[in-house]
């Protein structure tokens, strides 16, 4: 039976806790990008596309740098921040949150995109005709619809956060009980003599949590695919 | 009035659609697909921005380039309904039903679900309804927003012969029930004679001819327009007496009465019917030894001036006050060795008739062939 260590509990649930602030706090910002993009043309448009998808392919340990040399307590925005409002994101778990969030965001758009192309306009145009506003349409019609897409979005922007290693490194380091994440922590073990054991039991909490994750999803998909399509 | 005039470029297709109809009936817009029908309905909706022109119905501007107004969709007040339902998939019937629904108290929506049938239907979603359920929700839910007007897009095109049939009384019985004007689009003429009072040609992106139905089918310069094989006459009639003995009933209109077998209606009820060319006989002399009974004396109004084979004739059967506009189609053979022309008189000899439905006013759809006696 799989007892977690006092070490493993604060990795577990330090992860989870970034994973969760990070992708419920970019969601209405990944939404917003996702309408830009499906809905809109505008100037710079491929530019924004170009922006959110850029953490996909750049190494991590690039978008880390860029966020402590933006964030940082001595970065323009992290400065500002600072003294503005008190907060700070420096080498604690919001920072880690925030790396977190970043490298989630392309995976998260990028679905809820989709999934709002995906819905039939002629559906919003007969809402319209029936006396709805364009507010009370997409609340109505088209975030209903594209609720399978904004959910496999979330779960996939969290799982990509709660795995996230390089970016997070990078920008908030490896602090224990701060910013030791489960991949942090498992990359610390692997970095001491006989920290194998430790390092592997790691491994296969990092997988349950995946594993658990994605079930959620697909149940929670399926359920909402059923309740739009109305099929009994 | 309905009061259209717009000017609109989509893709290489240029429409420049200009018509006045009255608000109230049915206006069908008819013509081949493509012709520009449903983007007229859909600049009337508001979903299509005309480059220039006006919309206004019963006096209220809805759209004008020069004032600049544009009135968005949901402020517009017309109910459309859609050649595919476009019903929410995520809401139950009866959600799709109250969408609209601003100001409908219970008595409204139940008289509309049992005006339409869905009373078994509110709890079901659109998943597992019929295309001919679909439909008659979709209706449900136009009329339920409380329209100033209902636009329909080939509202039956979507649905095979059986399910057709199952719409049409529904939409016959809405111009008796509720005192809504229609803008029903359409490129089936049986539909369009069954439930319209205007009619609105569309060819090519213009209105080639607005009228009554049954001026407009009477037209041979329209001919092309309104059909060359289902091509007939439409004249409106009064149901006039029952002959018991015989099993026969008498359609009275200006100028004689038709005999047709036994129809179940009060006396007095308005009846249109719909004659086909190719089901009228023409005689030079009156008839004499023939099982036929529906014979009409007239006068040979306009020949058309064809080529082929056959060869269509109006004829007036009416009086001189109120003309009867028919049709016949014989052939090339048959005009020459009758001596027919413009003006000369004739008999024309009704096969069968086509009972459309009561004309304006009258109570329920018919639809039914009548052998003439």
């Amino acid at each position: 039976m799989l007892t977690l260590t006092p070490v493993e509990t604060e990795a577990l649930l330090l992860s989870l806790r970034v994973g969760l602030v990070g992708t419920v706090c970019s969601l209405p910002l990944a939404l917003l990008v996702a309408w830009l993009l499906a809905r809109r043309r505008f100037v710079g448009e491929q530019l924004l596309n170009g922006l959110v998808h850029l953490p996909l392919v750049l190494p991590p340990v690039v978008v880390g740098f860029a966020l402590l040399v933006l964030f940082g307590r001595h970065g323009p925005i992290g400065a500002w921040l600072d003294s503005t409002f008190g907060f700070t994101v420096a080498f604690n778990w919001k920072g880690a949150a925030l790396a977190s969030a970043v490298m989630g965001f392309p995976l998260m758009a990028r679905a809820m995109r989709l999934s709002l192309e995906a819905v039939d306009r002629r559906l919003e145009a007969a809402a319209r005709t029936l006396g709805a506003s364009r507010w009370r349409v997409f609340w109505t019609i088209t975030l209903p619809l594209m609720s399978p897409g904004i959910l496999t979005g979330a779960i996939l922007g969290f799982a990509r956060s709660v795995g996230e290693f390089g970016a997070t490194i990078t920008f908030v380091s490896n602090i224990p009980g701060e910013t030791q994440t489960l991949p942090l922590a498992l990359y610390a073990f692997t970095q001491v003599p006989g920290g194998d054991p430790p390092a592997f039991r790691l491994c296969v909490i990092a997988v349950i949590v995946a594993m658990a994750a994605l079930l959620a999803s697909e149940i929670v998909a399926r359920r909402l695919d059923k309740r739009i399509r109305g099929v009994p | 009035m309905i009061e259209v005039d717009v000017e609109a470029t989509l893709g290489d297709f240029a429409l420049a659609a200009k018509f006045l109809a009255p608000s109230a009936g049915i206006t069908a817009l008819f013509g081949r697909s493509g012709a520009g029908k449903t983007s007229i309905v859909n600049a009337l909706a508001g979903l299509l921005t005309p480059a220039r022109g006006r919309i206004a119905v019963r006096d209220e501007v809805l759209f004008d380039s020069e004032r600049r107004i544009n009135l968005p969709p949901n402020r517009r007040r017309l109910g459309y309904i859609f050649q595919e339902g476009r019903l929410f998939p995520h809401y139950s019937v009866k959600g799709n039903l109250l969408y609209g629904a601003k100001r409908i108290d219970a008595g409204t929506f139940d008289r509309i679900v049992t005006l339409l049938g869905l009373g078994d239907l509110l709890r079901r979603r659109p998943g597992d309804l019929s295309g001919g359920e679909k439909q008659r929700v979709a209706i449900g839910r136009a009329i339920l927003a409380e329209p100033r007007l209902l636009l329909m897009d080939e509202p039956l095109a979507a649905l095979d012969a059986a399910r057709k049939e199952e719409i049409l009384p529904f939409i016959a019985a809405l111009r008796g029930a509720l005192d809504i004007p229609v803008v029903y689009v359409s490129h089936a003429m049986d539909e369009v004679i069954r439930l319209a009072d205007t009619l609105v040609l569309v060819d090519a992106g213009k209105i080639a001819a607005t009228g009554t139905v049954e001026a407009l089918t009477s037209r041979i310069d329209l001919r092309p327009l309104t059909g060359r094989f289902e091509a007939g006459a439409v004249i409106r009639t009064i149901l006039r007496g029952h002959d018991k003995a015989y099993g026969l009933s008498e359609l009275a209109f200006p100028g004689g009465r038709l005999r047709v077998p036994h129809i179940d209606l009060p006396l007095g009820t308005p009846l249109r019917l719909r004659i086909h060319a190719r089901d009228v006989v023409l005689a030079s002399a009156p008839p004499s030894g023939l099982s036929i009974r529906n014979a009409f004396a007239g006068r040979v109004i306009e020949i058309s001036p064809d080529n082929g084979p056959l060869v269509d004739l109006r004829l007036d059967i009416g009086t001189p006050a109120e003309p009867v506009m028919l049709w016949a189609r014989v052939t090339q053979r048959a005009l020459a060795d009758l001596r027919l022309t413009v003006g000369s008189p004739v008999h024309a000899l009704v096969k069968t008739v086509a009972l459309e439905r009561p004309s304006p006013g009258g109570g329920r759809g018919v639809t039914e062939a009548h052998e003439a006696i």
